[in-house]
């Protein structure tokens, strides 16, 4: 099932993507297309590869067969420098928030920042920036603890400034939402959405969570045996008739 | 018939572990002469290692110095020659007693920090963040660490050296009432330049091997918590190994030249 979408340019192009990890074929001809400014989720069971997937996307994983395009670029085509340029252009947001646990919160957010001197210049007083984000994601106050002091729903909003901190084009949502309380997951898909609008970013969300994929998705992907095997909106895959569809927003 | 499969693949997984580590090596290699250079990183790394390594290192290498000539002590007056003590200390601690047993106590407590480090950054995914926030964090983890353990060791062997033998020395002081200076004077009287050369020398591989094992287990850690564990312990082992082996060669080598 294809949808129409009112974005027009594709800014991240997958074609019949494959991985294999033993017998095991995790992807096996997966297409996604994304545009720009919108959200698109992924939903599938878990084992179904969708992590493995945005992993894929970012370089983290290598493919065993298909094409990545990101941004006009082919992963097959660039050299490491090329890929951590575009990687720039492109944040993820790990499920676990991967703070550096020897940094404070504001070394957490310097870090990258001051080792992409071709994009952001050599920055004396990265202080102003990274406060900017900071506020951003509603934690000014807490630049000088360290990641063992801040809560789950914190740390999740740290990782997410610490994406925001290189101007991504894209943002990769890796299961945002799980591990936290549907308080604090509400509070950070709110977050997600109004990240979007003040940056313009484009996001691919991975997420079991029915209505955080209500909230923000534009256009959604059901991930079956590493295959599309639906694609819509939330309203029409919601109403949707096919068991196996209705299955996933059985909550 | 299973008895030869399970041989044939333990030594399978010994070759690829080499094979891997030989490409780690490299990576290392290649890693370092390209910009940019951490070297804020590289002295904090210094620092974490020579400073907090510095008590340990030096308990150490004074106990050894006192047991070293405690026990030696008896025999030399038996033979009547306790007045190359000194000598047999220096020459001992020196060349062979004060690198390896100091290599081998940096192996255990800055290798298998460096391992469960890095592998609990592995597990956590922090090094995948590294990665794709674009940074190279071979470059900032691995490169650094190495280099920081490759010229801490040849400083904390010599601190070790020298406490070591200030410990022989107070035994010989307060058993014999010897002088700090005839000591001293002894030992030095009995060294060579081809004594310190090569003993020095090899605690610089020594050191390399301890930052290069340890950052490669961790680095290369699976298999969740339960592999952090088994990455500490591993560097540890698979260190202590190389070092013997290291220092086997260190020694067919050094005494090539002693007979040239």
């Amino acid at each position: 099932m294809k949808v129409a979408t009112k974005y027009t340019e594709v800014i991240i192009s997958i074609r019949d993507l494959k991985k294999k990890f033993g017998v095991n074929n995790v992807l096996d001809g997966f297409n996604m297309d994304l545009y720009e400014g919108e959200t698109l989720v992924i939903m599938g069971k878990s084992g179904s590869g969708k992590s493995v997937m945005i992993k894929c996307l970012i370089g983290l994983e290598t493919h065993d067969s298909g094409s990545i395009m990101i941004m006009g670029k082919y992963l097959d085509d660039i050299n490491d420098v090329e890929l951590n340029e575009l990687r720039t252009e492109v944040g993820f947001l790990f499920q676990g928030s991967a703070l550096y646990d020897s940094m404070t919160v504001r070394e957490n957010l310097e870090f990258p920042l001051r080792r992409h001197t071709k994009k952001f210049g050599i920055i004396k007083d990265a202080t102003p920036l990274v406060m900017e984000v900071l506020e951003s994601v509603g934690l000014s106050h807490a630049i000088d603890l360290m990641p063992e002091e801040l809560s789950g729903g914190m740390k999740r909003r740290v990782a997410l400034a610490r994406t925001l901190i290189l101007r991504p084009k894209v943002i990769l949502y890796d299961e945002p939402t799980t591990g936290l309380d549907p308080i604090t997951s509400k509070e950070i898909v709110l977050l997600m959405k109004s990240i979007q609008e003040k940056y313009h970013t484009s996001s691919i969300v991975i997420t079991h969570d029915v209505d955080c994929a209500r909230f923000i998705a534009d256009r959604m992907i059901l991930l079956v045996n590493g295959i599309n095997y639906a694609e819509g909106t939330f309203d029409e895959l919601f109403a949707h008739e096919d068991p196996n569809i209705k299955a996933f927003f059985k909550t | 018939m299973s008895e030869v499969k399970n041989k044939i693949s333990a030594i399978q997984t010994v070759l690829i572990e080499i094979g891997e580590l030989a490409y780690f090596t490299k990576r290392f290699f290649r890693e370092l002469f390209r910009r940019p250079f951490e070297f804020k990183e590289f002295l904090k790394q210094c620092y974490n290692m020579g400073n907090k390594s510095l008590l340990l290192v030096s308990v150490t290498g004074f106990i050894i110095g006192l047991v070293f000539t405690l026990q030696s002590r008896p025999k030399m007056i038996e033979l009547g020659a306790e007045a190359w003590l000194p000598s047999l200390v220096g020459i001992s601690i020196i060349r062979e007693i004060g690198p390896i047993i100091t290599a081998l106590i940096c192996a255990g407590r800055i290798g298998s920090g460096i391992g469960a480090e890095l592998g609990s950054m592995r597990v956590t995914e922090q090094i995948d963040a590294m990665d794709v926030s674009g940074t190279n964090p071979f470059k900032y983890l691995v490169v650094t660490r190495i280099m920081a353990t490759t010229l801490m060791i040849p400083l904390l062997v010599i601190i070790s050296d020298v406490i070591a033998l200030t410990g022989s020395f107070l035994v010989e002081h307060f058993k014999d009432d010897v002088s700090f200076r005839l000591f001293f004077d002894e030992v030095m009287a009995s060294l060579e330049f081809v004594d310190f050369l090569p003993s020095t020398i090899k605690t610089f591989f020594f050191g390399f091997a301890i930052g290069l094992v340890g950052c490669y287990k961790g680095y290369n850690c699976k298999h969740g918590t339960a592999g952090v564990g088994i990455a500490a312990n591993s560097a540890v082992v698979e260190t202590s190994m190389i070092l013997f082996v290291m220092d086997f060669i260190a020694v067919l080598i050094t005494d090539i030249f002693y007979s040239i």
